[in-house]
């Protein structure tokens, strides 16, 4: 599904990043977990495309070197970030964003969109799945939202656009232990044989509830070592401090 | 070279020209050019009198140079003040009798004017450069009363009408180019609602530049009886020159006891090149007065073209309890400018006002909203709301905003609300991982911005408009 090779990415002369390996193969769920600066948003940010990066490497998604597709063109090939900071976009129906976000994917792959009444009818199935309260739709994307609703409107919009690669960007911090358990049920409803989850985050809390098959520890812009759901327990027992 | 440039401004569909045979005025402004209009429309001698009077005070006038968009010295000797295509001067009896390159023209413009082919509850008045060229419905709103035609044809069947009305809004000694409109003025729209009617369709104008080096000076004037309603939208194209075209219009709307007029505007004028060069000056003077007691005048407007837009449709609120409001969405792109923006004269008593205003600034472009709230000492409890947004984009445009605030009672109230904001990298970018490219994902925040206004416009031509915010800032990403 994903395999990133000796990616290096500097901003601004800085080093952020550096021969950084990761393989994720289809129907895994990956946690990456790191400290404050270790480089897990840029991580993120690289992999859905945004600009402003120095970067070398290679990022095989599907065994295609993503390196020049533009963000929605990444997103057409069915990688989503749930973001750690959702933006609000004012006077845009949440409704009509995520409508417009489907067909957009939609149309790129060449299928058919979705009518008003086709979607509307997954839109209330998905909301319902995720305890999401449906009058949200209903308003200003995002504006006015809790930090919890922002993110659970980010894992709405995964599962209605249900993509084969999620990246959650500490979807989990802000959250109180109820939204975190929905967020939980929200990934776990949708793993599948062929699609995988990247997960980041600086706490092994979320990973009580999302089984994860690999953790790797990400320091100073690489991954120092890896290993099972064992190793996030011994993170949070010893501390980023000492750990190596 | 042309070609190039047509192909740079491939996405103003509207810049065509049509190749018709057309009867001119001398180049010029004089006494003989207004008395070949006055002719050329069939005019009564007290229409060719007024002409002349604001000709008269127009050689003591000069041009107002307050505005914050500048412009090259216009030379009035050196423009057509009158161009009507020659198969339009008989004017044919029916539409199917129509020049075939007018209809041709109209159905590019999406205006089907045949029968068959109109919009549904939907009436038209075609305006061609100097000429009124075709109204559609006219005897389906005949049979309620209704009056909607040229303000030519007016002036010839309806004249105590206009006597009364014309000029009691925009007085013919207003300032330059008000008085200048009401010496050359040539067509636009006449509307007269009876008492109680409420106006069974959308009146719709649209108005076409199509000849070079020529003027449009329009004449718009409504009248909405006591108890009537009516809802007018006008739309404005034009061929895409080198050169710099004026058009300067008088729009008068009165309403009187319980009346209420929705006036909305989709401006799409020929904006000029990526670099600046042609496009329309849209000196417009429309004001709106609110006569009777309980009446009701709402501007929308949507300015997305001309090269430098200059307006403020305006209401007085001299009947008691009547109310005012200005909803407006200008774009700016390129190198245009606009001054835009609104008056509120509070009056009568109970009056009520608001103003809501969005305006958008991308590549070197230079946007000013200015307005005017004067609450005066006898408008007893009135009240205005303003609120005024500028979005930028990039780091190369300007957003100004200019509220003159009067208020001579303090029985009442004025509440001015202003922000101004960006387009962020981030939300550009979140939008794009949600699979939209960057012109689908400013299309989306620039609509979400202006959505206040674009509910006010008649449904028909709200998705037009939505399409058409879009488009006007389409290359003004990254």
């Amino acid at each position: 599904m994903l395999k990133i090779k000796n990616l290096k990415a500097d901003i601004e002369n800085k080093s952020i990043l550096n021969n950084f390996n990761l393989e994720i193969k289809p129907g895994e769920v990956h946690a990456i977990m790191g400290p404050n600066g270790s480089g897990k948003s840029t991580l993120s940010n690289i992999l859905s495309g945004k600009k402003g990066y120095d970067v070398s490497g290679e990022i095989l998604f599907e065994n295609k070197n993503i390196f020049e597709l533009e963000t929605e063109e990444r997103a057409h090939k069915g990688i989503f970030l749930a973001f750690q900071y959702p933006l609000e976009i004012p006077g845009v129906n949440t409704n009509i964003f995520l409508k417009t976000s489907l067909n957009a994917i939609r149309k790129a792959r060449g299928e058919k969109e979705l009518d008003a009444i086709e979607f509307l009818k997954l839109v209330k199935l998905k909301a319902r799945e995720l305890k999401f309260d449906e009058d949200k739709l209903n308003r200003q994307l995002n504006v006015g939202f809790s930090g919890g609703e922002k993110k659970k409107n980010e894992i709405l919009q995964m599962s209605i656009l249900n993509p084969k690669l999620s990246i959650l960007d500490e979807t989990d911090s802000g959250l109180d232990i109820d939204a975190l358990k929905i967020v939980a049920d929200g990934v776990n409803s949708l793993r599948k044989n062929d699609n995988s989850f990247l997960i980041i985050t600086h706490y092994q809390r979320l990973l009580d509830y999302i089984k994860p098959d690999y953790v790797h520890v990400l320091m100073n812009g690489k991954i120092i070592k890896s290993g099972g759901p064992e190793l996030a327990l011994e993170l949070e027992k010893k501390g980023y401090e000492n750990f190596n | 070279m042309r070609e190039k440039q047509i192909d740079k401004l491939k996405d103003y569909k509207y810049g065509f020209t049509t190749d018709i045979e057309n009867i001119r005025a001398p180049k010029g402004l004089n006494k003989e050019v207004i008395e070949f209009i006055s002719k050329a429309k069939k005019e009564p001698k007290w229409m060719l009198d007024w002409r002349m009077k604001a000709f008269e005070r127009l050689k003591n006038l000069k041009e107002p140079n307050w505005q914050k968009p500048k412009y090259p010295k216009i030379d009035y000797q050196d423009i057509y003040y009158y161009s009507a295509p020659k198969s339009a001067s008989e004017k044919p009896k029916t539409i199917d009798e129509l020049d075939p390159k007018l209809l041709e023209t109209y159905k590019k413009l999406g205006i089907p004017l045949q029968e068959q082919q109109r919009l549904n509850g939907i009436a038209v008045d075609a305006v061609f450069d100097s000429v009124s060229v075709a109204t559609t419905f006219k005897d389906k709103l005949n049979e309620v009363g209704v009056i909607f035609c040229s303000i030519s044809e007016a002036i010839q069947k309806h004249p105590e009408l206009v006597k009364k009305y014309i000029g009691s809004v925009i007085p013919l000694t207003d300032h330059y180019f008000a008085t200048l409109n009401s010496a050359v003025f040539t067509d636009g729209s006449f509307v007269y609602i009876p008492p109680g009617v409420r106006c069974p369709m959308e009146l719709s104008t649209y108005f076409r530049i199509n000849a070079s080096q020529t003027g449009q000076f329009e004449r718009t004037l409504i009248i909405a009886d006591k108890g009537s309603y009516v809802s007018y939208l006008e739309g404005c194209t034009a061929p895409m020159r080198d050169e710099n075209q004026l058009h300067a219009a008088n729009v008068e709307l009165i309403a009187l006891d319980d009346a209420e007029i929705k006036y909305s505007t989709v401006q799409n004028w020929y904006p000029g090149d990526e670099e600046g060069k042609g496009g329309i000056y849209n000196f417009v003077t429309k004001r709106g007065l609110c006569k009777g007691i309980n009446s009701k005048i709402s501007w929308t407007q949507v300015e997305t073209g001309s090269a430098i837009t200059w307006k403020y449709p305006s209401c007085i609120l001299q009947g008691d309890n009547s109310v005012g409001e200005f909803y407006s969405i200008a774009i700016t792109n390129n190198y245009q400018k606009a001054d835009t923006g609104t008056k509120m004269i509070h009056l009568g008593k109970n009056t009520k006002s608001k103003i809501i205003s969005k305006g958008i600034s991308a590549g070197f472009s230079d946007m000013t909203y200015r307005g005017l709230v004067d609450i005066s000492s006898k408008a007893k409890n009135s009240t205005n709301y303003t609120q005024c947004d500028s979005l930028l984009m990039g780091n190369k445009c300007g957003a100004h905003t200019v509220p003159y605030i009067k208020n001579k009672n303090p029985e009442s109230n004025i509440a001015h609300e202003a922000t101004t904001s960006k387009i962020s990298e981030e939300q550009l970018h979140y939008c794009q991982q949600r699979g939209l490219n960057p012109e689908e994902a400013v299309g989306l925040i620039v609509n979400g911005f202006c959505k206040e206004v674009l509910q006010q416009l008649p449904m028909e031509f709200a998705v037009e408009a939505q399409k058409l915010v879009g488009i006007s800032l389409e290359g003004s990403v990254g």
